[in-house]
Parts: structure tokens; sequence; C-alpha cells
């Protein structure tokens, strides 16, 4: 086994753990605090990347712009999902499949072709390569560290707040919040869209950072941000403060980037990795059913205690 | 106050399940009016509360508060002027929000909600001195989410929301019936107190008789659709739960008290 091999691809998966973990933040919004799987997502993270990827390469935008606009249209694929499921009723996991599905040819059409290579421009991180002289994937976790930290303060603040409250609100008793006049319309049409304005601005990183965008770039983000979500509770799941709930889908998305580059390097298939991810998300949620069945199975005796 | 003209409701119009809830309701409350409303299954009790709170849009008819018109007005519009709890005491309150976030929720009913801090400090304070009102100790909780509270202090809480600013109408539907014998008689005692205390005009739907002759200064009486009996003042007070089932047997033909009925 390369042990100098496995170390760097380590350096690289934290790292690209970190830019992922922002549409972690994103999937947190819907399905943590919403409490609804929105599989919009898969759509919004490729249409971030190319976006992002056609206005720097093709319209020569400035590559902070690029990630803004990147943000901007993932924000507009939720507020789609968001409209067909509040305004038009349809099941929030159905309006999410109507929504990714149709965004793989509006990508298609963006892009004009079904991969562009970012290599001859400049892109965030090149620009700081170049100004520092350090290593990409150095400048690549920094960068996604401070944007990280970024949001988590801005969604630590944003559900503080009134309207934070009402959204936070409706995904715990609609019913509740309503009677208390809050539209649970708009509250959810804001969550899909904040969540996939950051599930955007995560594919628009993502494809700065590894030098290209694809048209299958966001298959399969749903399961990874839910794998993470997973594997941050059940690390991180005794700290109970927003803040660190937050931060806990980071260090998830993080850990499973490593979990990724390990086995990869010890040598499975790639195209495995997303049976690996589904059996992940799988498991962390069937063990704690199970294992509450069981419990209550063996607890079970004819003799009752005295009381 | 409130007043309801000619409301009509049919759930599952032009289906084999068609059922009219409400037929041509008319009711006035006048301002302070506390209103016990009684009626069997089905007689369209709990439709009316929802009607006016707007959880659904009536079919025909008017329903004014204060002069207004808010028969067309979405639910979440009408909590301006609306306070309410549930017959289930999970519904009225965010289980994994705080007890003083849940109070915050509820001390913006009906307001524009902005960007400003969620919960102030200021709030808090006065959270603390309404939760004393209560006599169950929430005051030392108020960072306890409320899903770890217990079905009775979860409806004192939703009824201490529902009226922490003064709603212009407090609607109560079989508020009390989840709740075991002693918390039920805590809540309702807690009910007449902050109607009395406050004026608030209030319409309560209960199964039990006696509350519902002990309690309020009026009381209506629903049969298929429709008031059959309402009756306000010292002939309200004169009444015997007799009198009511009389009532009932007469507008049913006979076949009507059951057992629920019997036994409260």
């Amino acid at each position: 086994m390369n042990i100098s091999g496995i170390l760097l691809a380590m350096q690289g998966a934290v790292s690209q753990g970190v830019l992922w973990g922002i549409m972690v933040l994103g999937v947190y919004i819907t399905y943590k605090i919403l409490d609804i799987a929105d599989l919009t997502v898969d759509g919004s993270f490729a249409m971030g990347g190319c976006v992002c990827a056609v206005l720097v390469v093709d319209k020569g935008v400035d590559p902070i712009l690029a990630l803004i606009l990147a943000t901007a249209a993932g924000m507009i694929a939720g507020a789609v999902t968001g409209l067909l499921h509040t305004l038009f009723e349809i099941p929030a996991i159905l309006a999410g499949i109507l929504t990714q599905i149709g965004l793989w040819s509006v990508n298609l059409r963006i892009m004009g072709k079904s991969n562009v290579p970012l290599l001859k421009v400049n892109t965030l991180f090149s620009s700081i390569v170049d100004v520092l002289g350090i290593k990409q994937s150095a400048v690549s976790l920094v960068i996604g560290i401070l944007i990280a930290v970024l949001v988590i303060v801005f969604l630590y603040w944003f559900f503080g707040t009134e309207i934070g409250s009402a959204l936070r609100a409706t995904g715990n008793n609609e019913n509740m919040i309503r009677a208390l006049g809050v539209n649970t319309k708009i509250t959810k049409l804001m969550a899909l869209t904040i969540s996939n304005g950051l599930v955007g601005l995560s594919g628009g990183l993502v494809c700065q950072s590894q030098k290209y965008a694809d048209i299958g770039m966001g298959t399969g983000a749903i399961v990874i941000g839910l794998a993470a979500i997973v594997i941050g509770e059940v690390l991180m799941g005794r700290l109970k403060s927003f803040g660190s709930k937050l931060t806990s889908a980071v260090v998830g998305s993080v850990v499973y980037f490593l979990i990724r580059a390990i086995v990869l390097q010890l040598g499975m298939d790639a195209n495995d990795m997303k049976l690996l991810s589904s059996i992940i998300v799988a498991l962390a949620l069937c063990i704690p059913v199970a294992l509450s069945k069981w419990r209550l199975w063996k607890s079970y005796s004819e003799e009752g205690p005295t009381c | 106050m409130l007043t309801v003209t000619n409301v009509y409701k049919t759930f599952n119009k032009g289906t084999i399940n068609e059922k009219r809830a409400l037929c041509g309701l008319n009711l006035h409350l006048d301002p302070g009016d506390f209103v016990t409303v009684i009626g069997g299954n089905g007689a369209g009790k709990s439709t009316l509360m929802n009607m006016i709170a707007g959880v659904y849009p009536i079919d025909n008819g008017r329903i004014e508060i204060d002069g207004v018109n808010i028969s067309r007005e979405p639910e979440h519009e009408r909590a301006r002027y609306i306070g309410r709890v549930f017959q289930d005491p999970m519904m009225g309150t965010a289980a994994g929000m705080e007890i003083e976030e849940n109070l915050a929720l509820a001390l913006r009913r009906g307001k524009k909600r902005t960007l400003r801090w969620g919960v102030t400090k200021k709030e808090k304070e006065m959270y603390a001195e309404k939760l004393k009102i209560l006599n169950l100790g929430l005051e030392t909780r108020m960072n306890t989410k409320v899903g770890l509270l217990s079905g009775g202090q979860r409806q004192a809480l939703t009824l201490l929301m529902a009226a922490l600013i003064d709603p212009k109408l407090l609607l109560l539907d079989e508020h009390t019936a989840a709740l075991d014998p002693k918390t039920a008689k805590t809540v309702l005692d807690l009910t007449e107190k902050i109607i009395a205390d406050r004026n608030l005009t209030a319409l309560m739907v209960t199964h039990n008789m006696k509350d519902a002759i002990r309690l309020g200064n009026r009381l209506i009486m629903m049969h298929e659709g429709s008031i059959i009996y309402d009756v306000s003042g010292e002939e309200k007070k004169n009444l015997h739960v007799s009198d009511l089932l009389a009532k009932f047997e007469e507008a049913s033909g006979g076949e009507f008290a059951n057992d629920r009925m019997m036994l409260s």
C-alpha cells in the first residue's frame, strides 16, 4: 500500500469535503429543518457548476461573480420546486424529481455539450495560487473553510430571526404556525430557494476547484448530502446547539470524502462509490429503527417488575 | 364582534361521500360573549370552528369579525384576529422548539415577521411572568423543548399562547377532550380565568354538558349543520343536563343520546 499516495489523496479529500459541505448545508435546511427530502439538489448542483463554467470560459466573467450567479441559478431551481410544491400542492419528493429531471436538459442547453473544461482560464482558486504561490489543494481548503464558516454564520443568524423561527416552526408543526399567522407556502418556498442557492454555490465552487463542469456532476448529490448529515450526526450528535449541528453537516461531508478517498485508494472502483453511499445512508436510517425494535423485543418478560 | 351569515359547507361535493356539514348557519357574537357549543358527532361543531378560522374555504355565506369581511381571507391572515386551541395537544405547539421560542412565535401572531431577532431578552421576562400563572413550574424551564412536556402542560401552554396577545376571538375546539379529568379541570379553570380577566370573546366546543352549562354566558346546540338551540342569561344558568338531552332527542327524533353524552 502506498502511504504517501493515501496521504495526498486524503488532503484533496478534505478540501473536496469542505466545498461539498456547502451543498450539505443546503440539504440540511430542507431535510432537517423543513423535514422534506428535496431531490432538486442533483440538478441544482450540476446547474451551479454548468452556469459557473460557461460564464467563466465562454463569457469571461469574473470567477467570483460567476459563483454569485451560480448561487442565483440554484435559487431559481429551488424556487421552481417550491412553487410546484406549495402553489400546486405536488408532493415535495415528486416536485423535486420533476425539477431535477428538467434541469438535466436545461444544463445541457446551458453548456451546449456535456463537459466544459476550465483548464486555460483563471478560477477563484488558480488566481490565489498565482498570487501566493501555494498549492491548489491548500487554497481550496482555506477558501472552502472560509466560505463554509460564512455560510454557517449566515444560517445561524437567519434561523434565529423572526422569519427564520417561522421557517423552523413550519418544519415542526405546520398547523400551529399557520394558526399563528404565517403563510407556510412562503416559508417553504423560502427554505427551498435558500437551500438550492447553497447547493448551486457549492456546484460552482467544486467546478472551479476541479477545473471542469460535467452534466453528470450532480448525480447522487442528494445521497452524498444525506450521508454526510448522517455521518455528522453520528460523530457530533451529542452537541445540541444549532451552530454545532450546522458544523457537523460540514464535518460529515469531510469524513464522507475521506472514507471515499480511502476506499478508492484501496482499489475500489469509483463507479461503486454510489452504491457505498446508498448503503451508508440506508444503514444509518435502518439501524436506529432496528435497534429500538430489537430492544423492545428483548425487554419483554412475562413477569413484570414490582412497582 | 363575530357575525356568521348563511354559511354553507359541503365536503366531497358530487361524490358518494358527500357530506353537508354546515347548512345556512347564522350566528352573532357580541363582544365579551363566551359561548359554549354542544352537539352530537357530525353536527358541524368543528366545521364551524374551522370555517371561522379559515382552515377550509366556505361554499356560500359571509363571516365578519368586527365588521371586516373575512370570508375569503386565508387562514394565516385571519390569525390576526383569532387565537386557537385544538383538541389534539400536539397540534398547538412546535415540539422541536423551546418553550420560549413557542411563546415568541405566538407573540408575533398576525404581525409581519422581520429579520429582527426571534426572541428578545425583554420578552423572556414577560414570558416567565405569564408562565407563572399556569402554576406548572414552566417558568424555570423556558429552554426546554416543548416535545418533553406532557399533553396537559402542552395544552396549557397552547392556551397561554393563543391569548398571549388579546385575540378578538378565541376558538377552543374540545381543547380538554384529550386530557385526563384532573388536567382537564386545570386547563378549563385556566380558560375561564383568562377569558374573564381579559374579557375575551370566545367560542368553546365541548362534549361535556355540565361544563357547557356552567361556563360562559351563552350556549348553542348544533344538529346537522344548523344551530337548533340558542340560550343565554338566566335561562342558561337554570338548565340541567336532562333538559339538553331532551332537546337532543327532540332534534334527532329520539334516537340521539350516545354514550359519550350520557356519561358526561
